[in-house]
């Protein structure tokens, strides 16, 4: 072989060998160690409840806000005795967002720490292959967060019985969007943004514009672009040369604040509006100024039950405000836990199911029954981005 | 060509005469490549001719956005290009000082708020010429840090492989690269977020078009007609190629250039005439590490959203259009650099967002197996 084969060769491998390595988001480089509460046990029996929320990733504001909320309703429950007298041991794992680290998380807690009840994932993307998994061992999870129908009925649309969820879903999301759109905007033209690899992003956008398009608007351009790019321009001009009424970008804020930006500096003016990924202490409000977003809760809510949970947040965080996130969170823990003293079991999660299905609570975020696809039943609120700051809207109900 | 090859070693491939059977094949299968290439090249040429006719605004708009990442690539591109044209070293890490000047910058305005140090100094000075000497001293702050890195880099990881194989030197940067992006990732460092990144100065849209040319504010929305671009465009353009025109000063006009030329020519007779030829690499790895600082920081201002595996893809990109441009060349990486800007721009604009990262990397595999030496890897021109 001459050196000019070699060279080639050698230049060829490199540049694969880094194609490969940004390609995925190497997890075997981040092991997922995360801070972990493990109290010996008392004698009166504990349950173990594992925390699976991504601390690192794209979206770690994300996972921060769901462990604490759902750290503090298992404290709550601790201090006033534990579930059937059983201390609740919160095991918390870093599962990044993404499917790999997840299902490495999964297997973890479920093999080596023999959790029987998990919370988590975040990200729709994450909580599918967990689910896979967490019925295929009859563990029961419920994710806070997570907005895809996938996450708790199969590709086969049978339902799947262990996973359930605590937020409502994309369908209903995009028609709020669409709806408040509409109605409220009254706008006529619509143009969408969207990563083709993310669940989430495609779920909101496929029911945007089925909402849309029915009630009668136009869908003037459909766009998409990858999670990993910086540079919207193209894009941009696009949206510029169709000059739609409001641009739908359903994506998490660390797109968000980019194309908003982006958008500014081309002089786009008309507004944008997303989902519940917007909602971050990170969101660029100066830049996202004027949009318009779908999400579980308001802060500016007045129940007691919000008032009662943002004094405890406060509380434990150092003044803290929760985020829907939190809230998602802690009302997850919270119908866990109530699920499994209804059932009076920890042991046979069929009972636990069963109490879960039937359950009616009235949490943070809005009162929670279940429907027979396991997903909750409850309203949305929209939020306005406006002068630097994220201000209540209106509620729309099922 | 063949007598001049044998005698000095070179940048490009054909630094050892190749046996003559192989050679001929590959003139054979060269001349396929050639057509090959052109027939692809006037498709494309077709394709990118329709669109300009159709709506020749959007063409331009477009060209626009690619020559604001062509000129960002090539302040990159040339590091890659002097290192390898000076140790023959493809630097991986390159594209992470990148990475790690946009961060410093993003501490230096957040966190110490430098980019107000004049402001705070000397109360009386006018607001524009204190926003500009704050820019400039947080990029030379950038600059500075990133200098300092790559230094210590190439003396801890590269200078102890300087005699081992190539491929070793090459695994280690690529380990170096790894290194800068996970330890940047820990919380006490640069934290695994995506931060929201403050920029040292506004940035403001124009429009030029039939109506002259104006601002773009909300009360004076761009005319429909009109072609917009960002003052940061602007300042990435003139910042680049004033970079570019210094670089070729300092290789071909300085007594260092003439050092780094003679060091990448010949090491030991470089030594030989009393040249430290330790401390022109160093000064090379600082210089080029220097302008990835510059481009880290135009970057993030440009696209405000820094995260700490930020380098990766412009620094790969990059390093294409090092290769496309003749690695070891400088004005071939601006060259290459440009071309790359436009391929992803036209590509995002005219067949699919998400291609663009595949056209990209196609173009690197074409080059390599059609022309390796790229466009001006004719081993003629002086390398620095």
């Amino acid at each position: 072989m001459n050196s000019r084969s070699i060279k080639v060769l050698s230049v060829l491998g490199a540049a694969t060998l880094m194609l490969a390595a940004c390609a995925a988001p190497r997890p075997a480089a981040q092991p997922a160690e995360a801070p972990k509460d493990q109290p010996a046990a008392p004698a009166g029996g504990e349950i173990k409840v594992a925390i699976l929320a991504p601390l690192s990733g794209p979206v770690p504001t994300f996972g921060v806000s769901t462990r604490d909320g759902a750290l503090l309703a298992i404290e709550e429950w601790n201090a006033r005795g534990g579930v059937n007298g059983m201390k609740i041991v919160p095991i918390v794992e870093d599962s990044q967002c993404t499917p790999d680290p997840a299902v490495n998380a999964a297997n973890k807690v479920i093999d080596q720490d023999g959790v029987k009840f998990i919370i988590g994932e975040v990200c729709s993307s994450a909580s599918i292959p967990i689910s896979e998994i967490a019925n295929a061992k009859k563990v029961l999870q419920i994710s806070p967060t997570s907005t895809n129908p996938g996450v708790t009925v199969g590709s086969d649309g049978a339902v799947k019985p262990y996973t359930f969820r605590a937020c409502f879903i994309d369908p209903f999301q995009g028609q709020v969007a669409a709806k408040f759109a509409l109605d409220t905007l009254k706008v006529r033209t619509a143009f969408i943004m969207l990563d083709q690899a993310n669940d989430y992003v495609r779920g909101l956008a496929e029911f945007f514009e089925k909402s849309f398009t029915e009630g009668g608007g136009q869908i003037v351009g459909k766009e998409t672009y990858t999670g990993k790019d910086t540079d919207f321009s193209a894009i941009l001009s696009k949206v510029a040369e169709a000059r739609p009424d409001m641009v739908y970008l359903p994506d998490y804020y660390n797109i968000v604040n980019l194309v908003t930006k982006q958008a500014k500096e081309k002089g786009l003016t008309m507004p944008f509006m997303g989902g519940d990924g917007w909602d971050s202490s990170d969101l660029d409000n100066a830049a996202a100024d004027g949009g318009y977003f779908t999400n579980h809760y308001s802060s500016e809510d007045t129940r007691p039950e919000v008032a009662a949970f943002i004094k405890a947040y406060g509380a434990k965080y150092e003044g803290k405000v929760p985020d829907a996130l939190a809230v998602l969170a802690y009302d997850a823990a919270n119908i866990l836990l109530e699920s499994i003293k209804a059932a009076g079991t920890a042991d046979d999660t069929d009972k636990v199911r069963a109490a879960m299905s039937a359950i009616n609570f009235n949490g943070v975020s809005g009162n929670v029954t279940f429907d027979a696809n396991n997903n909750p039943v409850k309203s949305a609120v929209v939020l306005q981005v406006k002068d630097g700051k994220v201000v209540y809207n209106s509620t729309v109900n099922p | 060509m063949q007598q001049a090859s044998a005698e000095r070693p070179r940048v490009s491939q054909s630094r050892q005469p190749a046996p003559l059977s192989p050679r001929a094949s590959g003139a054979g299968l060269a001349w396929i490549g050639r057509g090959f290439l052109l027939i692809l090249a006037a498709v494309v040429a077709l394709i990118l001719a329709r669109n300009l006719l159709d709506n020749p605004r959007l063409f331009a708009q477009i060209v626009i956005s690619g020559l604001q990442l062509g000129f960002v690539y090539a302040l990159i591109a040339l590091g890659y290009t002097m290192v390898y044209g000076i140790v023959r070293l493809i630097n991986f890490a390159h594209g992470d000082v990148f990475m790690v000047g946009s961060f410093v910058s993003f501490f230096a305005v957040s966190r110490f708020s430098l980019h107000t140090w004049p402001e705070t100094a000397f109360p009386g000075m006018s607001p524009d010429l204190s926003t500009l000497i704050g820019a400039i001293s947080v990029i030379l702050l950038s600059m500075v840090v990133c200098a300092i890195l790559a230094v210590v880099i190439e003396r801890v990881a590269y200078k102890p492989l300087r005699n081992a194989p190539r491929i070793t030197a090459l695994i280690t940067a690529i380990g170096v690269s790894f290194f800068l992006e996970f330890f940047g990732a820990l919380n006490f460092v640069f934290s695994p977020r995506f931060i929201p990144y403050q920029r040292p100065f506004d940035v403001y849209a124009y429009y030029i078009g039939g109506s002259g040319i104006g601002m773009v504010t909300p009360s004076n929305p761009a005319p429909p007609d009109s072609i917009t671009f960002s003052s940061i465009f602007v300042i990435i353009v003139i910042t680049s190629i004033l970079m570019q025109a210094l670089l070729q000063w300092l290789v071909k006009r300085t007594k260092m250039g003439k050092a780094m030329r003679a060091s990448a020519v010949d090491k030991p007779t470089t030594r030989l005439m009393g040249v430290n030829v330790d401390r022109v690499i160093s000064f090379t790895f600082a210089i080029g590490a220097a302008f990835a600082g510059l481009a880290g920081v135009l970057f993030a201002i440009a696209y405000p959203s820094i995260h700490t595996q930020l380098g990766i893809l412009p620094g790969l990109k990059a390093f294409v259009a090092a290769v496309l441009g003749g690695i070891g060349s400088i004005p071939g990486a601006l060259v290459g650099a440009l071309i790359m800007g436009q391929a992803e721009s036209l590509t995002a604009g005219y067949i699919s967002t998400p291609m663009r990262d595949a056209v990209a990397f196609t173009i690197l595999i074409v080059v390599l197996l059609v022309r390796p030496t790229g466009i001006f890897g004719e081993p003629t021109g002086e390398k620095a």
